[in-house]
């Protein structure tokens, strides 16, 4: 696919540099909302490559890290069910709860297994029949229309025995949560260019509206982000506030209306807890009543433990921003990818873990 | 978990498609888009279809970018930086 291969082009990457150097004249923060770009802006070293006064920042964009400590121990009490088959996306498995991680839960004999699409567990579920088959459900928008779509086929399929612990969210909030709590400047924003092909760039408007903040949605090439970093300088340069698109090839001002019809079918908004940001209102995708015989909040009676977040895992500082990585003191130490204290470093979208991958690196 | 990779539609059946990602054959579900076509490029998420990779936005954009003009005063760029990508 040469027209994606062309969007690490080094040649194309330097003259974006060039151009940012060259308008930049005044210092300016903006805050890479998702963690995928996160990851992309440390692999590609764009950080270093930019002017001094361009500071980018990480954000809450994963949703593993956001999953807040109390979930994380329910969805590995769920595990514990006599009967229960989980099944999870790989990179649940490692967060730390409050007394132990799905993988140990696992090796104490509950019956966990990754899976790489929802349809997976539904499939399972259909094989199991004799089994309850719980899929943790993990993601922003990106993700939750194809679990919705999932229980759509449970329905079809007449499946009694598949449940979805739903522990999705809505970006917009989090992003409001961040502005409101004022303590970290922005000039700008990367927004999510995953979630917007579901949502569209509209999705993104109240950011100029209501807080003047230029957005610009981002690819995830070394190119991508160039323009997008550009295109909010530019922004910020000459004083204006919009939602503008540097993801053209993928994102579209309405996004993917029939995947959002199915989240909406399936989903409706709820309160719910953020790591590091707390409760954000109508944050949450709780399951429709007409759906709850696919909730496996309604099927089981999941117990409340008393849960804590790791000590000296300062995560929620990292996903609001306020700190970098290497301002935790546990960053490299205790905590690295193999020894992860909190979500930040096991994740693939975490903060913690692309500065341990790629910074470490760098530094030899 | 947002990551998304982009593969090109092979063959449909009903709400399911073969994709190509670089070689490798997979099935997809095709729910969240059920007007692709064979040929589409798509991005693929967690086994679902999410969205296109339409060809001729990116050559637009790449456009864009190859006719930037060098405003650059060169010396704010890290040459020893270059080429890192
Ligand atoms: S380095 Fe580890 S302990 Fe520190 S904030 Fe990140 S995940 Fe938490």
């Amino acid at each position: 696919m040469r027209f994606v291969d062309e969007f690490e082009n080094p040649v194309l990457a330097r003259k974006l540099i060039a151009e940012i150097a060259g308008m930049a004249t005044k210092p300016m923060s903006f805050m890479e909302f998702c963690g995928g770009h996160t990851h992309a802006i440390m692999q590609f070293g764009i950080r270093q490559l930019l002017p001094e006064y361009v500071r980018l920042m990480s954000g809450p964009g994963c949703p593993v890290c956001v999953t807040s400590q109390k979930d994380i121990d329910r969805a590995i009490a769920l595990s514990q069910f006599p009967g229960v088959l989980l099944t999870t996306f790989g990179d649940m498995m490692r967060v730390p709860g409050t007394t132990y991680t799905l993988q140990e839960a696992s090796a104490a004999g509950s019956d966990v297994r990754i899976v790489y699409s929802p349809m997976d567990a539904v499939r399972l579920a259909q094989e199991h029949s004799d089994r309850d088959v719980v899929f943790l459900g993990v993601g922003f928008e990106t993700t939750a229309p194809g679990i919705a779509a999932s229980i759509l086929q449970a329905a079809r399929l007449g499946l009694k025995n598949y449940f979805v612990f739903s522990m999705h969210k809505y970006t917009p909030p989090a992003m409001r949560g961040i502005l409101d709590g004022g303590e970290v400047h922005l000039d700008g924003i990367i927004g999510p260019g995953h979630v917007a092909t579901i949502t569209g760039s509209n999705a993104w408007k109240f950011l100029p509206l209501e807080y003047h903040m230029p957005v610009v949605v981002s690819g995830f090439e070394s190119v991508d982000i160039l323009l997008t970093v550009r295109m909010l300088v530019e922004q910020v340069m000459t004083g204006k506030a919009e939602v503008a698109n540097a993801y053209g090839r993928s994102v579209f001002p309405e996004g993917n209306v029939v995947a959002q019809r199915i989240m909406d079918q399936v989903f409706q908004m709820a309160d719910a807890d953020w790591r590091g940001l707390g409760v954000l209102p109508m944050s949450g995708m709780a399951i429709r009543p007409e759906y709850s015989a696919f909730d496996a909040e309604v099927r089981f009676e999941i117990p409340d433990v008393p849960s804590r977040e790791p000590p000296g895992c300062r995560c929620g500082e990292v996903l609001r921003g306020v700190i970098e990585p290497p301002e935790c003191p546990l960053f490299g130490k205790i905590c690295t990818p193999d020894t992860p204290r909190g979500p930040c470093m096991v994740s693939d979208e975490g903060a913690c873990s692309a500065y341990y991958l790629y910074q470490t690196e760098a530094l030899g | 978990m947002c990551l998304a990779v982009p593969s090109r539609i092979l063959e449909i059946h009903t709400d399911r498609a073969k994709a190509d990602f670089g070689g490798v054959h997979r099935t997809i579900s095709i729910q969240l888009m059920p007007d692709v076509k064979v040929g589409d490029y798509v991005l693929v998420h967690t086994g679902f279809a999410i969205g296109k990779v339409d060809p001729k936005e990116a050559e637009l954009t790449l456009k864009l970018v190859s006719k930037m003009g060098d405003l650059s005063p060169v010396r704010l760029l890290k040459p020893d930086q270059w080429g890192k990508e």
